[in-house]
Protein backbone atom coordinates (compact mmCIF):
# COMPACT_ATOMS: atom_id res chain seq x y z
CA UNK A 1 0.00 0.00 0.00
CA UNK A 2 2.76 2.00 0.88
CA UNK A 3 4.66 1.46 -2.46
CA UNK A 4 1.46 2.49 -4.18
CA UNK A 5 1.08 5.90 -2.28
CA UNK A 6 4.95 6.39 -2.83
CA UNK A 7 4.47 5.69 -6.26
CA UNK A 8 1.76 8.23 -6.90
CA UNK A 9 3.48 10.66 -4.70
CA UNK A 10 6.34 10.72 -7.25
CA UNK A 11 4.00 12.43 -9.72
CA UNK A 12 4.48 16.41 -9.07
CA UNK A 13 0.67 16.60 -10.00
CA UNK A 14 -0.33 14.48 -7.14
CA UNK A 15 1.61 16.63 -4.66
CA UNK A 16 -0.17 19.62 -6.36
CA UNK A 17 -3.16 18.43 -5.60
CA UNK A 18 -2.82 17.76 -2.41
CA UNK A 19 -1.24 20.90 -1.30
CA UNK A 20 -4.27 22.45 -2.76
CA UNK A 21 -6.56 20.24 -1.29
CA UNK A 22 -5.74 20.84 2.03
CA UNK A 23 -4.98 24.80 1.74
CA UNK A 24 -8.83 25.07 0.07
CA UNK A 25 -10.57 22.57 3.00
CA UNK A 26 -7.97 24.85 5.97
CA UNK A 27 -9.57 28.09 4.24
CA UNK A 28 -13.07 26.66 3.94
CA UNK A 29 -13.76 25.45 7.38
CA UNK A 30 -12.39 28.93 8.89
CA UNK A 31 -14.93 30.94 7.21
CA UNK A 32 -17.21 28.03 7.53
CA UNK A 33 -17.63 28.79 11.52
CA UNK A 34 -18.82 31.96 10.02
CA UNK A 35 -21.10 31.58 7.66
CA UNK A 36 -23.00 28.72 9.41
CA UNK A 37 -23.84 31.17 12.65
CA UNK A 38 -24.69 34.04 10.81
CA UNK A 39 -27.27 31.30 8.55
CA UNK A 40 -25.65 31.90 5.18
CA UNK A 41 -24.80 28.25 5.02
CA UNK A 42 -26.21 28.06 1.94
CA UNK A 43 -24.24 30.94 0.43
CA UNK A 44 -21.49 28.54 -0.53
CA UNK A 45 -24.27 26.50 -2.51
CA UNK A 46 -25.50 29.43 -4.46
CA UNK A 47 -22.37 31.16 -5.31
CA UNK A 48 -20.46 27.68 -6.66
CA UNK A 49 -23.40 27.46 -8.94
CA UNK A 50 -22.67 31.32 -10.13
CA UNK A 51 -19.02 30.08 -10.52
CA UNK A 52 -20.24 27.12 -12.35
CA UNK A 53 -21.93 29.62 -15.12
CA UNK A 54 -19.30 32.15 -15.22
CA UNK A 55 -16.94 28.64 -16.12
CA UNK A 56 -19.58 28.42 -18.75
CA UNK A 57 -19.58 31.78 -19.76
CA UNK A 58 -15.80 31.28 -20.31
CA UNK A 59 -15.60 27.96 -21.85
CA UNK A 60 -18.05 29.08 -24.15
CA UNK A 61 -16.20 32.38 -25.23
CA UNK A 62 -12.97 30.36 -24.84
CA UNK A 63 -10.93 32.92 -23.07
CA UNK A 64 -7.36 31.92 -22.57
CA UNK A 65 -7.53 32.21 -18.62
CA UNK A 66 -10.99 31.20 -16.93
CA UNK A 67 -10.35 32.93 -13.25
CA UNK A 68 -10.58 36.44 -15.07
CA UNK A 69 -14.49 35.52 -15.69
CA UNK A 70 -15.26 33.38 -12.91
CA UNK A 71 -13.36 35.47 -9.97
CA UNK A 72 -15.01 38.81 -10.42
CA UNK A 73 -18.67 37.61 -10.95
CA UNK A 74 -18.49 35.48 -8.35
CA UNK A 75 -17.46 37.69 -6.07
CA UNK A 76 -19.76 40.01 -6.98
CA UNK A 77 -22.29 37.38 -6.70
CA UNK A 78 -21.47 36.92 -2.94
CA UNK A 79 -21.58 40.81 -2.46
CA UNK A 80 -25.23 41.18 -3.99
CA UNK A 81 -26.38 37.99 -2.17
CA UNK A 82 -25.25 39.90 1.19
CA UNK A 83 -26.73 42.94 0.53
CA UNK A 84 -29.97 41.53 -0.42
CA UNK A 85 -29.88 39.58 2.32
CA UNK A 86 -31.71 42.73 4.40
CA UNK A 87 -34.50 45.06 3.29
CA UNK A 88 -35.68 43.60 0.07
CA UNK A 89 -38.92 42.37 -1.31
CA UNK A 90 -37.15 38.90 -1.71
CA UNK A 91 -35.88 36.77 1.54
CA UNK A 92 -32.29 36.22 1.71
CA UNK A 93 -32.79 32.54 1.35
CA UNK A 94 -35.14 32.92 -1.45
CA UNK A 95 -32.95 35.01 -3.45
CA UNK A 96 -29.95 32.79 -2.44
CA UNK A 97 -31.59 29.98 -4.37
CA UNK A 98 -32.66 31.65 -7.09
CA UNK A 99 -29.51 32.88 -8.15
CA UNK A 100 -28.23 29.83 -7.34
CA UNK A 101 -30.51 27.22 -9.46
CA UNK A 102 -30.76 29.79 -12.35
CA UNK A 103 -27.27 29.89 -12.95
CA UNK A 104 -26.74 26.46 -12.92
CA UNK A 105 -29.42 26.48 -15.45
CA UNK A 106 -27.93 29.05 -17.50
CA UNK A 107 -24.29 27.20 -17.12
CA UNK A 108 -25.94 23.74 -18.38
CA UNK A 109 -27.31 24.97 -21.34
CA UNK A 110 -24.67 27.47 -22.48
CA UNK A 111 -22.05 24.70 -22.42
CA UNK A 112 -24.68 22.57 -24.09
CA UNK A 113 -25.44 24.92 -27.08
CA UNK A 114 -21.86 25.95 -27.64
CA UNK A 115 -19.60 23.54 -26.40
CA UNK A 116 -17.14 22.22 -28.80
CA UNK A 117 -15.96 19.78 -26.91
CA UNK A 118 -17.32 15.94 -28.13
CA UNK A 119 -18.18 15.04 -24.51
CA UNK A 120 -20.49 17.55 -23.01
CA UNK A 121 -21.71 15.30 -20.07
CA UNK A 122 -18.15 14.36 -19.03
CA UNK A 123 -17.40 18.11 -18.52
CA UNK A 124 -20.58 18.86 -17.15
CA UNK A 125 -20.28 16.15 -14.68
CA UNK A 126 -16.41 16.57 -14.09
CA UNK A 127 -17.28 20.76 -13.32
CA UNK A 128 -19.72 19.78 -10.89
CA UNK A 129 -17.91 16.79 -8.91
CA UNK A 130 -14.58 17.81 -9.19
CA UNK A 131 -13.86 14.58 -10.56
CA UNK A 132 -10.38 14.86 -12.17
CA UNK A 133 -9.92 18.44 -12.41
CA UNK A 134 -8.25 18.56 -9.40
CA UNK A 135 -5.19 16.18 -10.91
CA UNK A 136 -4.93 18.39 -14.21
CA UNK A 137 -3.81 21.61 -11.86
CA UNK A 138 -0.11 23.48 -13.67
CA UNK A 139 2.35 24.74 -11.43
CA UNK A 140 0.64 28.42 -11.68
CA UNK A 141 -2.54 27.74 -10.45
CA UNK A 142 -1.01 25.97 -7.28
CA UNK A 143 0.70 29.29 -6.76
CA UNK A 144 -2.66 31.36 -7.32
CA UNK A 145 -4.06 28.88 -4.85
CA UNK A 146 -0.83 29.17 -2.32
CA UNK A 147 -1.39 32.80 -2.27
CA UNK A 148 -5.00 33.06 -1.79
CA UNK A 149 -5.11 31.07 0.93
CA UNK A 150 -2.38 33.50 2.36
CA UNK A 151 -4.54 36.50 1.50
CA UNK A 152 -7.76 34.64 3.70
CA UNK A 153 -5.67 33.26 6.44
CA UNK A 154 -4.14 36.44 6.80
CA UNK A 155 -7.58 38.44 6.86
CA UNK A 156 -9.40 35.67 8.69
CA UNK A 157 -6.27 36.10 11.61
CA UNK A 158 -6.22 39.69 11.58
CA UNK A 159 -9.97 40.44 11.66
CA UNK A 160 -10.68 37.09 14.07
CA UNK A 161 -11.91 39.67 17.18
CA UNK A 162 -14.15 41.67 14.73
CA UNK A 163 -15.46 39.03 12.97
CA UNK A 164 -16.54 37.32 15.82
CA UNK A 165 -18.02 40.01 17.23
CA UNK A 166 -20.28 40.91 14.25
CA UNK A 167 -20.73 37.57 13.87
CA UNK A 168 -22.52 37.81 17.18
CA UNK A 169 -24.10 41.04 17.38
CA UNK A 170 -24.43 43.06 14.48
CA UNK A 171 -26.32 45.96 15.84
CA UNK A 172 -24.08 46.09 19.32
CA UNK A 173 -21.02 46.49 16.46
CA UNK A 174 -23.06 48.90 15.05
CA UNK A 175 -23.78 50.61 18.01
CA UNK A 176 -19.96 50.63 19.25
CA UNK A 177 -18.72 51.97 15.79
CA UNK A 178 -16.99 48.92 14.34
CA UNK A 179 -18.10 49.03 10.59
CA UNK A 180 -20.05 45.82 10.29
CA UNK A 181 -20.92 46.38 6.96
CA UNK A 182 -17.37 46.17 5.60
CA UNK A 183 -16.93 43.12 7.44
CA UNK A 184 -19.31 41.66 5.81
CA UNK A 185 -18.01 42.63 2.88
CA UNK A 186 -14.59 41.04 3.59
CA UNK A 187 -16.66 37.91 4.59
CA UNK A 188 -18.37 37.77 1.45
CA UNK A 189 -15.30 38.30 -1.36
CA UNK A 190 -13.15 35.68 0.67
CA UNK A 191 -16.41 33.34 0.46
CA UNK A 192 -16.37 33.88 -3.38
CA UNK A 193 -12.10 33.26 -3.09
CA UNK A 194 -12.78 30.54 -1.11
CA UNK A 195 -15.61 28.91 -3.76
CA UNK A 196 -13.35 29.58 -6.29
CA UNK A 197 -10.18 27.86 -5.06
CA UNK A 198 -12.21 24.97 -4.51
CA UNK A 199 -14.30 24.01 -7.12
CA UNK A 200 -11.23 22.52 -8.67
CA UNK A 201 -11.17 20.48 -5.75
CA UNK A 202 -14.58 19.51 -5.15
CA UNK A 203 -16.49 20.12 -7.85
CA UNK A 204 -19.23 23.40 -7.51
CA UNK A 205 -21.85 20.10 -6.16
CA UNK A 206 -19.93 19.62 -3.03
CA UNK A 207 -18.32 22.87 -2.08
CA UNK A 208 -20.87 23.69 0.58
CA UNK A 209 -20.05 20.42 2.05
CA UNK A 210 -16.41 21.28 2.77
CA UNK A 211 -17.61 25.24 4.05
CA UNK A 212 -20.68 23.38 6.20
CA UNK A 213 -19.60 19.72 7.60
CA UNK A 214 -16.33 21.05 9.94
CA UNK A 215 -18.09 23.66 12.03
CA UNK A 216 -21.41 21.92 12.25
CA UNK A 217 -19.08 18.85 13.48
CA UNK A 218 -16.77 20.75 16.05
CA UNK A 219 -19.57 22.63 17.23
CA UNK A 220 -21.56 19.25 18.33
CA UNK A 221 -18.69 19.10 21.18
CA UNK A 222 -16.68 22.75 21.49
CA UNK A 223 -18.39 25.31 23.40
CA UNK A 224 -16.22 28.75 22.96
CA UNK A 225 -15.96 29.94 19.56
CA UNK A 226 -12.20 29.67 19.26
CA UNK A 227 -12.25 26.31 20.29
CA UNK A 228 -14.81 25.50 17.94
CA UNK A 229 -12.84 27.34 15.05
CA UNK A 230 -9.48 25.35 15.88
CA UNK A 231 -11.35 21.74 16.39
CA UNK A 232 -13.09 22.97 12.47
CA UNK A 233 -9.87 23.38 10.67
CA UNK A 234 -8.32 20.29 12.14
CA UNK A 235 -11.15 18.29 11.32
CA UNK A 236 -11.13 19.61 7.87
CA UNK A 237 -7.55 19.11 7.26
CA UNK A 238 -7.62 15.79 8.64
CA UNK A 239 -10.71 15.01 6.40
CA UNK A 240 -8.86 16.31 3.36
CA UNK A 241 -5.90 14.54 3.67
CA UNK A 242 -7.49 11.05 4.59
CA UNK A 243 -10.02 11.14 1.88
CA UNK A 244 -7.32 12.35 -0.77
CA UNK A 245 -5.21 9.65 0.16
CA UNK A 246 -7.88 7.01 0.26
CA UNK A 247 -9.36 7.85 -3.32
CA UNK A 248 -5.61 7.57 -5.00
CA UNK A 249 -5.70 4.40 -2.98
CA UNK A 250 -8.94 3.09 -4.13
CA UNK A 251 -9.76 5.06 -7.33
CA UNK A 252 -12.67 6.85 -5.90
CA UNK A 253 -13.36 10.18 -7.13
CA UNK A 254 -11.22 12.96 -4.74
CA UNK A 255 -14.34 15.26 -3.82
CA UNK A 256 -16.79 12.70 -2.83
CA UNK A 257 -14.34 10.76 -0.85
CA UNK A 258 -13.33 14.04 1.32
CA UNK A 259 -17.07 14.88 2.04
CA UNK A 260 -17.92 11.24 2.73
CA UNK A 261 -14.79 11.50 5.31
CA UNK A 262 -16.46 14.84 6.51
CA UNK A 263 -19.62 12.88 7.17
CA UNK A 264 -18.02 10.19 8.78
CA UNK A 265 -16.59 12.74 11.48
CA UNK A 266 -19.85 14.39 12.28
CA UNK A 267 -21.32 10.94 13.04
CA UNK A 268 -18.39 9.98 15.41
CA UNK A 269 -18.82 13.60 17.17
CA UNK A 270 -22.45 13.76 17.22
CA UNK A 271 -22.31 10.04 18.95
CA UNK A 272 -19.89 11.51 21.52
CA UNK A 273 -21.56 14.16 21.87
CA UNK A 274 -24.84 12.08 23.09
CA UNK A 275 -22.80 10.57 24.96
CA UNK A 276 -21.19 12.58 27.13
CA UNK A 277 -24.38 14.82 27.13
CA UNK A 278 -26.29 11.29 28.61
CA UNK A 279 -23.45 11.37 31.28
CA UNK A 280 -24.21 14.76 32.93
CA UNK B 1 -20.36 71.17 32.09
CA UNK B 2 -21.52 67.78 32.40
CA UNK B 3 -22.21 65.16 29.41
CA UNK B 4 -25.43 65.13 28.64
CA UNK B 5 -27.73 64.39 25.30
CA UNK B 6 -30.06 66.64 23.75
CA UNK B 7 -32.80 65.77 21.14
CA UNK B 8 -34.54 69.09 19.74
CA UNK B 9 -37.65 69.09 17.96
CA UNK B 10 -36.00 65.85 15.87
CA UNK B 11 -38.02 63.54 13.79
CA UNK B 12 -37.11 60.35 12.97
CA UNK B 13 -38.03 57.92 10.26
CA UNK B 14 -37.04 56.32 7.00
CA UNK B 15 -36.67 57.46 3.54
CA UNK B 16 -39.92 56.92 2.85
CA UNK B 17 -41.63 58.43 6.24
CA UNK B 18 -40.88 59.56 9.28
CA UNK B 19 -42.66 57.39 12.16
CA UNK B 20 -41.88 59.77 14.97
CA UNK B 21 -41.99 63.47 15.42
CA UNK B 22 -41.30 66.44 17.35
CA UNK B 23 -39.01 65.08 20.07
CA UNK B 24 -37.91 67.50 23.07
CA UNK B 25 -35.70 65.92 25.56
CA UNK B 26 -32.59 66.14 27.63
CA UNK B 27 -30.77 62.94 29.68
CA UNK B 28 -28.32 64.75 31.94
CA UNK B 29 -25.23 62.39 33.44
CA UNK B 30 -26.71 60.47 36.25
CA UNK B 31 -30.29 60.04 34.58
CA UNK B 32 -32.68 56.82 34.34
CA UNK B 33 -34.91 56.98 31.40
CA UNK B 34 -37.51 55.35 30.44
CA UNK B 35 -38.83 55.17 27.11
CA UNK B 36 -42.42 54.26 27.16
CA UNK B 37 -45.05 53.67 24.15
CA UNK B 38 -46.74 50.91 22.40
CA UNK B 39 -45.16 48.60 19.61
CA UNK B 40 -44.84 50.88 16.40
CA UNK B 41 -44.49 53.93 18.38
CA UNK B 42 -41.00 54.55 16.72
CA UNK B 43 -39.29 53.29 19.60
CA UNK B 44 -36.56 51.36 18.06
CA UNK B 45 -36.11 53.90 15.51
CA UNK B 46 -34.99 55.89 18.59
CA UNK B 47 -32.49 53.65 20.10
CA UNK B 48 -30.90 54.02 16.41
CA UNK B 49 -31.31 57.83 16.18
CA UNK B 50 -29.71 57.86 19.72
CA UNK B 51 -26.63 55.81 18.75
CA UNK B 52 -26.17 57.59 16.12
CA UNK B 53 -26.78 55.06 13.73
CA UNK B 54 -29.66 56.91 11.67
CA UNK B 55 -29.56 60.76 11.67
CA UNK B 56 -32.77 62.32 12.59
CA UNK B 57 -34.87 63.46 9.37
CA UNK B 58 -34.91 66.83 11.05
CA UNK B 59 -34.66 68.56 13.96
CA UNK B 60 -31.37 67.34 15.59
CA UNK B 61 -30.09 65.39 18.45
CA UNK B 62 -26.39 66.24 20.03
CA UNK B 63 -24.09 64.77 22.28
CA UNK B 64 -22.65 67.03 24.29
CA UNK B 65 -19.26 66.47 25.62
CA UNK B 66 -19.46 62.75 24.65
CA UNK B 67 -19.82 61.17 21.13
CA UNK B 68 -22.25 58.23 20.35
CA UNK B 69 -20.04 55.72 20.16
CA UNK B 70 -19.08 56.47 24.24
CA UNK B 71 -23.22 54.67 24.94
CA UNK B 72 -22.90 51.43 26.12
CA UNK B 73 -25.71 49.12 23.98
CA UNK B 74 -28.17 46.16 24.89
CA UNK B 75 -29.78 45.10 21.87
CA UNK B 76 -32.67 42.36 22.11
CA UNK B 77 -31.19 38.76 21.91
CA UNK B 78 -31.48 37.29 18.16
CA UNK B 79 -32.08 33.91 17.19
CA UNK B 80 -28.32 33.42 16.11
CA UNK B 81 -27.17 34.00 19.73
CA UNK B 82 -29.13 31.39 21.29
CA UNK B 83 -27.08 28.51 19.82
CA UNK B 84 -23.87 30.60 19.70
CA UNK B 85 -20.77 28.94 20.69
CA UNK B 86 -19.10 31.55 22.28
CA UNK B 87 -17.60 31.51 26.29
CA UNK B 88 -18.91 33.95 28.27
CA UNK B 89 -14.91 35.60 28.37
CA UNK B 90 -15.17 36.01 24.68
CA UNK B 91 -18.76 37.71 24.28
CA UNK B 92 -17.67 40.12 27.26
CA UNK B 93 -14.19 40.86 25.19
CA UNK B 94 -15.79 41.82 22.59
CA UNK B 95 -17.46 44.75 23.82
CA UNK B 96 -13.88 46.65 24.26
CA UNK B 97 -13.42 46.23 20.33
CA UNK B 98 -14.17 50.02 19.77
CA UNK B 99 -11.24 50.62 22.14
CA UNK B 100 -9.21 48.75 20.18
CA UNK B 101 -9.67 50.89 16.67
CA UNK B 102 -7.17 49.30 14.52
CA UNK B 103 -5.50 46.96 16.52
CA UNK B 104 -6.53 43.49 15.48
CA UNK B 105 -5.79 42.17 18.88
CA UNK B 106 -6.66 42.68 22.61
CA UNK B 107 -4.30 43.92 25.10
CA UNK B 108 -4.09 43.45 28.78
CA UNK B 109 -5.81 46.52 29.91
CA UNK B 110 -8.94 45.12 27.37
CA UNK B 111 -8.47 41.94 29.56
CA UNK B 112 -8.49 43.49 32.81
CA UNK B 113 -11.36 45.64 32.07
CA UNK B 114 -13.57 42.48 31.10
CA UNK B 115 -12.67 40.74 34.17
CA UNK B 116 -13.72 43.79 36.26
CA UNK B 117 -16.78 44.18 34.62
CA UNK B 118 -17.65 40.51 35.22
CA UNK B 119 -16.89 40.59 38.80
CA UNK B 120 -18.93 44.20 38.88
CA UNK B 121 -21.93 42.04 37.77
CA UNK B 122 -21.37 38.41 39.66
CA UNK B 123 -20.69 36.31 36.41
CA UNK B 124 -17.02 35.76 36.89
CA UNK B 125 -16.97 32.40 37.92
CA UNK B 126 -19.26 32.09 34.63
CA UNK B 127 -16.26 32.68 32.52
CA UNK B 128 -15.36 29.88 31.05
CA UNK B 129 -18.77 28.64 30.48
CA UNK B 130 -20.87 28.55 26.69
CA UNK B 131 -22.80 31.36 26.38
CA UNK B 132 -25.92 29.26 25.18
CA UNK B 133 -26.26 26.76 28.34
CA UNK B 134 -26.72 30.23 30.68
CA UNK B 135 -30.27 30.78 31.67
CA UNK B 136 -31.99 34.08 30.35
CA UNK B 137 -31.03 36.14 33.29
CA UNK B 138 -27.45 34.99 32.87
CA UNK B 139 -27.14 35.97 29.25
CA UNK B 140 -28.48 39.51 29.89
CA UNK B 141 -25.78 39.68 32.56
CA UNK B 142 -23.05 39.06 29.91
CA UNK B 143 -24.44 41.12 27.57
CA UNK B 144 -24.46 44.00 30.33
CA UNK B 145 -20.84 43.49 30.62
CA UNK B 146 -20.11 43.53 27.76
CA UNK B 147 -21.50 47.07 26.98
CA UNK B 148 -20.04 48.10 30.38
CA UNK B 149 -16.94 47.22 28.63
CA UNK B 150 -17.50 50.03 25.97
CA UNK B 151 -18.66 52.31 28.12
CA UNK B 152 -18.36 53.68 31.80
CA UNK B 153 -20.58 56.04 31.08
CA UNK B 154 -23.91 55.88 29.64
CA UNK B 155 -26.10 52.67 28.65
CA UNK B 156 -28.67 51.97 26.67
CA UNK B 157 -31.22 49.03 27.20
CA UNK B 158 -33.73 47.81 24.57
CA UNK B 159 -36.23 45.84 26.65
CA UNK B 160 -33.86 44.25 28.82
CA UNK B 161 -36.15 42.05 30.72
CA UNK B 162 -38.15 40.06 28.07
CA UNK B 163 -38.59 36.44 28.18
CA UNK B 164 -37.19 36.97 31.74
CA UNK B 165 -38.88 35.16 34.73
CA UNK B 166 -40.27 37.46 37.59
CA UNK B 167 -37.07 36.36 39.92
CA UNK B 168 -34.83 37.36 36.93
CA UNK B 169 -36.08 40.23 35.94
CA UNK B 170 -36.51 41.74 39.28
CA UNK B 171 -32.69 40.72 39.63
CA UNK B 172 -31.54 42.33 36.58
CA UNK B 173 -33.72 45.59 37.37
CA UNK B 174 -32.06 45.88 40.89
CA UNK B 175 -28.54 45.16 39.06
CA UNK B 176 -29.42 48.23 36.51
CA UNK B 177 -30.84 50.57 39.36
CA UNK B 178 -27.32 49.95 41.47
CA UNK B 179 -24.69 50.84 37.98
CA UNK B 180 -27.38 53.89 38.23
CA UNK B 181 -26.26 54.90 41.96
CA UNK B 182 -22.62 54.45 40.71
CA UNK B 183 -23.17 56.93 38.41
CA UNK B 184 -23.91 55.34 35.05
CA UNK B 185 -26.83 57.25 32.98
CA UNK B 186 -29.60 54.60 31.85
CA UNK B 187 -31.50 54.67 28.88
CA UNK B 188 -34.20 52.01 29.23
CA UNK B 189 -36.86 51.12 26.51
CA UNK B 190 -39.35 48.98 28.26
CA UNK B 191 -42.86 47.31 28.31
CA UNK B 192 -43.11 47.66 31.87
CA UNK B 193 -44.87 50.44 33.75
CA UNK B 194 -44.55 49.26 36.84
CA UNK B 195 -41.00 48.78 37.32
CA UNK B 196 -40.18 51.93 34.80
CA UNK B 197 -42.36 53.65 37.32
CA UNK B 198 -40.08 52.37 40.37
CA UNK B 199 -36.51 52.99 39.20
CA UNK B 200 -36.94 55.05 36.59
CA UNK B 201 -36.02 58.72 37.44
CA UNK B 202 -37.77 60.29 34.11
CA UNK B 203 -40.18 58.93 31.68
CA UNK B 204 -40.56 59.54 28.07
CA UNK B 205 -43.67 58.26 26.51
CA UNK B 206 -44.09 58.40 22.65
CA UNK B 207 -46.27 57.29 20.38
CA UNK B 208 -45.82 58.83 16.69
CA UNK B 209 -45.13 61.80 18.35
CA UNK B 210 -43.84 62.65 22.29
CA UNK B 211 -46.63 62.36 24.72
CA UNK B 212 -44.82 63.25 27.41
CA UNK B 213 -41.31 63.71 29.12
CA UNK B 214 -40.62 64.80 32.25
CA UNK B 215 -40.03 63.41 35.90
CA UNK B 216 -41.89 60.32 37.25
CA UNK B 217 -43.68 61.99 39.60
CA UNK B 218 -44.60 64.71 36.98
CA UNK B 219 -45.78 61.55 34.89
CA UNK B 220 -48.00 60.14 37.62
CA UNK B 221 -50.13 63.47 37.61
CA UNK B 222 -49.99 64.15 34.41
CA UNK B 223 -52.94 63.04 32.62
CA UNK B 224 -51.22 61.13 29.56
CA UNK B 225 -49.70 59.23 32.54
CA UNK B 226 -53.17 58.66 34.52
CA UNK B 227 -54.80 56.90 31.29
CA UNK B 228 -51.67 54.71 30.41
CA UNK B 229 -51.17 53.49 33.83
CA UNK B 230 -55.20 52.58 34.50
CA UNK B 231 -55.06 50.58 30.80
CA UNK B 232 -51.94 49.36 32.08
CA UNK B 233 -53.88 47.49 34.61
CA UNK B 234 -54.23 49.46 37.59
CA UNK B 235 -50.30 49.65 38.82
CA UNK B 236 -50.74 51.32 42.47
CA UNK B 237 -48.98 54.62 42.96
Amino acid sequence: MFEKLQYYFEFPIVRYALIVGLLVSLCASLLGVTLVLKRFSFIGDGLSHVAFGAMAVATVTSISNQMFIILPVTVLSAVLILRTGRNTKIRGDASTAMISVGALAMGYMLINMFSKSANVAGDVCSTLFGSTSILTLDKKEVWLCIGLSAVVLCVFVLFYNKLFAVTFDENFSKATGINADLYNLIIAVITALIIVLAMSLVGSLLISALIIFPSITAMRIFKSFRSVIICSAVISVVCAGSGFIVSLLCGTPVGATIVSANIVVFFVFNAISCFSGKNK
Amino acid sequence: MSKRIICKNASLGYEDGVVTENLNFTVNSGDYLCILGENGSGKSTLIKALLGLRPPVSGEIKWEEFSAREIGYLPQQTPVQRDFPASVREIVLSGCLARCGLRPFYNKADRKLAEDNMKQLHIENLADRCYRELSGGQQQRVLLARALCATSEMLLLDEPVTGLDPKAQNDLYELIASLNRKGITIIMVSHDIGSSLKYASHILHIAKKQLFFGTVNEYINSKTGRDFIETEGGFNV
